[in-house]
């Protein structure tokens, strides 16, 4: 018990640490950023606009269809050949922003879908304006609903930025990695540690997830 | 083009593991989720417990942690390489999701229908194999369909132990051709291949699901 131990020296800990803060980090810009991105799809697919919709559609499908591993490398190896050069922390946060909103776009189309029509009507009836309407009335309702399957989003978020090792991110995944690197006894201590610790993030999101499911229900 | 010429036989090579593996992984998740599921919704308790802490378990660590533990400690004991620790390690993290898909398949159905069949003298075995399953899969189908897209994707993890996927045989390509752009575009046209299909067939299903209702 005590080699177990013996991995989380100060040192260890407080480096492991600042890794679950890279991870949080990315997590949250990217899942604002994909908000914001993935509202504004979301819209444009329910809005039916003549071909431009459809065209994001077959985009959106598109990056839902590959692997996220695939967009991370593609944004921090294959752009810069392009001329387009991101910072490591960027990047991780870019690519996840273009997969996340793709997700996120049809759950908000969704959550637009189950709002009754009548609600457009009565606010269109009432002098609102397409924009107002869809402000003030239909994304309130909506995103209520929405609460629970973001939350679900942000939880593969969070663990999908353990992805971004790949490109050597120093997240809570590759420093654990380092560590590992300099005593293979270490190996087993650390990933369970790890193990530990996403759960906990995770577990305590879905638990968030599960009262605001209770309580719109 | 002339990328894909010459390399064409590694990532076909790489298309191959990758269906292989989902393959494996899809079969093996299948059989372990569905056995999950009915731990979740069976009147032991304690079959229950061990149920719900796998799922909760597996559906909250990162895919990537499974496989490097599978890989880097399991493989101590168990020898095996990069292909099958990954392959191991998407079929454990996917069985979590279809435990899930299949546990809300077998709770939309009519509690009525399990009595019925106890009461006609079936175990409970029996009646979760003849008469439940059968129909919480029908209900299931979508949602199991786009688990298994996204098994194909998160595939791309076997890059990260050797597994000579898809992914990884497209870094190897990336590494030594330098023309990283165009390889890891091939690449994608390749998971689109398996994936696309997939999601427009489950776009079928779900809206002839909701026409139905």
């Amino acid at each position: 018990m005590s080699g177990f131990f013996s991995a989380f020296t100060e040192a260890n800990l407080g480096y492991l640490m600042g890794g679950l803060g890279i991870t949080v980090g990315v997590s949250i810009i990217s899942v604002v950023l994909s908000l914001i991105f993935g509202s504004i799809i979301g819209i444009v697919f329910f809005e039916k606009i003549p071909y431009f919709s459809s065209f994001v559609g077959t985009i959106n499908n598109i990056v839902r269809n590959l692997p996220l591993l695939l967009i991370i490398f593609f944004t921090y190896f294959a752009l810069p050949q392009l001329g387009l050069h991101l910072p490591i922390f960027w990047a991780t946060v870019v690519a996840m922003t273009v997969f996340q909103s793709a997700m996120l776009a049809e759950i908000v189309r969704g959550g637009l879908e189950a709002v009754d029509v009548g609600q457009f009507e009565g606010a269109r009836a009432n002098g609102l304006t397409n924009m107002q309407t869809m402000w003030h009335i239909v994304l309130p309702q909506a995103y209520k609903k929405m609460i629970p399957p973001i939350i679900s989003q942000l939880i593969s978020l969070v663990k999908d930025t353990s992805l971004a090792s790949g490109i050597v991110l120093a997240e809570l995944t590759y420093r654990g990695q380092i560590i590992y690197a300099q005593n293979t006894n270490f190996i087993v201590p650390v990933l369970v540690v790890m193990t530990l610790v996403y759960f906990l993030l995770n577990y305590g999101l879905s638990l968030i997830a599960k009262w605001f499911d209770h309580k719109l229900a | 083009m002339s990328l894909l010429n010459q390399y064409f036989s590694v990532f076909v090579q790489g298309f191959g593991h990758t269906l292989l593996a989902s393959i494996i992984a899809l079969i093996g998740s299948l059989v372990l989720g569905t056995l999950f599921a009915i731990m979740q919704v069976s009147s032991s308790k304690t079959g229950r417990i061990i149920g719900n802490i796998y799922v909760q378990v597996f559906r909250n660590i990162p895919l990537l942690i499974i496989t490097l533990f599978l890989y880097l400690a399991v493989a101590k004991v168990i020898k095996m390489t990069g292909f099958v620790a990954g392959t191991v390690g998407l079929t454990l993290y996917t069985s979590a999701f279809i435990a899930e898909s299949v546990r809300a398949g077998i709770l939309s159905i009519e509690a009525g229908q399990m009595e019925g069949a106890r009461a006609n003298g079936l175990t409970f075995n029996q009646a979760m194999r003849v008469i439940i399953l059968p129909q919480a899969f029908k209900v299931a189908i979508p949602s199991l369909g786009n688990q298994f897209i996204n098994l194909v994707k998160n595939s791309s993890i076997l890059a990260f132990v050797g597994g000579l996927d898809l992914m990884y045989q497209g870094n190897l390509v990336a590494a030594s051709s330098f023309d990283t752009f165009t390889t890891y575009i091939i690449i994608g046209v390749f998971y689109l291949v398996i994936t696309m299909p997939l999601s427009y067939y489950v776009q079928h299903l779900e809206t002839k699901l909701k026409k139905k209702a």
